[in-house]
């Protein structure tokens, strides 16, 4: 009865914001009914027939649910946060938007997760990957494990538990588990030369004494050995083998799976996408899709809003890739790198709660690449002037460098120093990304993300 | 001149954005025609700390923290010598509570430190966090000091101590005594990250110079233009103005 009530008035408030253009409407509902009554996730996600799947992860997270989405779509009626809104008012949002889905897609906040995970008790939950990140806000990457491995305590031992072999920490969270899936990269070839500098995990989580990598692939991610205690990276179930990168178009790779093995055209640029696929791959698996399923799926995925996305302004594109911590944005400046960096950069650094208000990690990120190559660079953003600082302390010539805060006259600046034809390089971190969205979309150049469809 | 810079285990106390402040010496030195020579320290090297100018020490989490904190306490001693001697020293945070006489968990457990700055760190039940401002007299030049904080230790100086600065706005050592960080001699010890060096550059030149001279020079240094670390500054001071300490 109660429930009835709460979700009317909630759904009432989601047209109300929806109307007033208040960043699509996507989570004032789920926060009332949140505020109201918590327990109501719990029956709006026991009311699916298919159960519930989640995806969390530092990085990752939106692209995995995407590709889901791809290769879940014909088999099911999806109750999918696609908005991004991934905390617990987020999730009840989506529940209470979508009453005659089966099967709830939800990608969870790290931080949020475990509460998530004890109210919806999912079929599948996917762990990624753990990077420093928003220190100011999510603490350290222990706790965050911490944090993980008690809602890994509250998972029914039918559920199903997909993990990332190639992160200790993470993979550490499915020791011991049989309903478990280990996914990782098995290609040395694309290794790293070395852990990069931001490398967060990199002493064995048995022991502490420090790992030796076979391979570096992302970050600490990788086929990782304690040569002290012999910790390891454990046996894959769900492998990449054989991967070819195409530059800023796609990436080819052997999947391998307990469902048989077959080759995977990804068009999204990045080694990282190949992690968020093997991460789709696993958990689809969980859900009973086929090996055809997925790999069409993945076949036909595109990039989630900002986080790959060209945009034709005029005789002019926009390539925007958003940055929000060193380990997401080395992979960034690795995909700029392998594409051809673009001569003119625009780079955007905001502080707010979403972004994370400690700015530090950008001396984290080995942006090094694009400044031996960029022309000019543009940096805006509440926190420009510490770009600027990042950038002429690393070497960078202050004669091509400008300093502009407003987003709008940033990007105004950038499309006239980027040569007709040519491409403009812009790296947000997250609020950032979505005012320039929102500055695209006033100019008409892309639609709204609450209106794309999957 | 040359300037010769131990920089404590790099691969573990490396959480905000050390190598920034690295970066800061490096190229404000290089500007002046003085080159760095910096050598990583990893647990278990030998290390004598007189031989060098300047000796920095980053944050770490918690776990890498605790995997340092015993070598660091064993080389007490000598960095005390070294800093009575005149070696300029910043310690950022995890360094910070490190170089103190320990720091007291919650559970009752200790850690001893360094013993090199006059202060114990207490565990905290809630962090502290957010920009923070100080008021900093460094030998009779006054400054703003402007970064990020972010820990649950409460450090607490003893009677008679001098801080770093006093807190404008922001939680400061503890939350509760107004002032932030701790001096001794040249060596300086703050909570502020950010990273610290970049926006704060008069901070910067004075423990620059304070290395010069115990390198043997005047540690004289000609003014840099500064304008986009004076940009940077006034807008972290704002930050904390509006939002430090809550």
């Amino acid at each position: 009865m109660r429930l009835t009530v709460e979700t009317s008035a909630a759904r009432l408030v989601g047209r109300v914001s929806r109307a007033a253009r208040r960043g699509g409407g996507t989570t004032l509902p789920g926060k009332l009914l949140w505020k109201v009554d918590p327990d109501a996730i719990d029956a709006l996600a026991a009311r699916l027939p298919s159960g519930v799947a989640l995806v969390s992860a530092t990085n990752g997270k939106t692209t995995t649910s995407a590709m889901l989405a791809r290769i879940l779509g014909g088999r099911y009626q999806l109750a999918w946060n696609n908005s991004g809104a991934n905390l617990a008012s987020g999730v009840a949002s989506t529940l209470l938007s979508s009453p005659s889905a089966d099967l709830g897609l939800l990608e969870v906040d790290e931080f949020a997760l475990p509460e998530v995970m004890r109210r919806v008790q999912p079929r599948v939950v996917s762990l990624g990957n753990l990077f420093r990140d928003q220190l100011d806000r999510y603490g350290e990457l222990e706790h965050i494990a911490e944090r993980w491995r008690d809602g890994v305590a509250t998972l029914s031992p039918t559920s199903m538990l997909v993990v990332n072999a190639d992160d200790p920490l993470v993979a550490d969270l499915a020791d011991g588990r049989s309903r478990a899936l280990r996914y990782g990269l098995d290609d040395p070839r694309l290794a790293r030369p070395g852990l990069q500098h931001a490398a967060d995990s990199k002493y064995c989580v048995r022991c502490g004494g420090p790992y030796s990598y076979a391979a570096a692939y992302v970050g600490h991610l990788g086929d990782y050995r304690c040569p002290a205690c012999g910790h390891a990276r454990p046996a894959l179930d769900v492998a990449a083998r054989a991967i070819d990168l195409q530059a800023l178009d796609a990436s080819a790779f052997d999947l391998v799976t307990p469902a048989g093995s077959a080759r995977v055209r990804l068009p999204l640029p990045g080694l990282y996408n190949v992690y968020n696929a093997l991460a789709a791959t696993a958990t689809a698996l969980a859900l009973d899709a086929s090996l055809d399923e997925i790999v069409s799926g993945l076949g036909s995925v595109t990039a989630a809003f900002g986080r790959f996305e060209r945009i034709s302004a005029g005789d002019r594109q926009i390539l925007m890739l958003l940055i929000k911590n060193p380990a997401g944005a080395n992979e960034a400046v690795r995909t700029l790198e392998e594409g051809g960096v673009p001569e003119t950069l625009l780079i955007a650094l905001n502080d707010r709660i979403a972004d994370g208000r400690d700015v530090s990690w950008i001396w984290d990120v080995d942006f090094e690449p694009l400044l031996r190559e960029a022309k000019s660079i543009v940096v805006s953003g509440e926190r420009a002037a510490e770009l600027a600082l990042r950038f002429t302390y690393a070497g960078f010539s202050p004669t091509q460098l400008e300093v502009i805060p407003d987003l709008r006259e940033a990007i105004d600046r950038g499309l006239d120093l980027t040569p007709a034809g040519g491409e403009l390089g812009v790296l947000p971190t997250y609020t950032a990304m979505l005012d320039l969205r929102a500055i695209a979309v006033s100019r008409g150049l892309v639609r709204p993300y609450w209106e794309e469809t999957p | 001149m040359k300037i010769r810079v131990a920089h404590l285990y790099p691969d573990y106390l490396n959480i905000y954005a050390d190598r920034g402040n690295i970066a800061v010496f490096e190229r404000r030195a290089a500007l002046r025609g003085h080159a760095l020579e910096i050598t990583g320290v990893a647990p278990r090297d030998a290390l004598e700390p007189s031989a060098f100018d300047l000796i920095y020490v980053g944050g770490g989490q918690d776990r890498e923290q605790a995997l340092v904190a015993p070598d660091l306490a064993a080389r007490g001693d000598a960095i005390r010598t070294a800093v009575a001697g005149g070696t300029a020293l910043l310690a950022v945070c995890g360094g910070y509570q490190l170089l103190g006489r320990g720091y007291r968990g919650r559970d009752g457990s200790t850690m001893p430190g360094a013993g090199l700055f006059p202060h114990e760190t207490i565990a905290g039940d809630k962090r502290l966090i957010g920009d923070v401002l100080l008021d900093v007299d460094l030998d009779g030049r006054r400054t703003t000091v402007a970064g990020f904080e972010n820990h649950a230790g409460r450090t607490l100086l003893d009677p008679g101590a001098t801080p770093l600065g006093r807190v404008v706005a922001g939680h400061g050592n503890d939350g509760a005594s107004g002032y932030e960080g701790c001096r001794v001699g040249a060596a300086i010890g703050t909570y502020l990250h950010g990273p610290l060096l970049p926006r704060n550059p008069v901070l910067a030149d004075w423990l620059l110079g304070r290395a010069l001279v115990h390198a043997g020079g005047t540690g004289e240094l000609d003014p840099l233009p500064d304008e986009l670390e004076r940009l940077a500054h006034a807008v972290s001071a704002g930050r904390a103005r509006s939002r430090g300490g809550r």
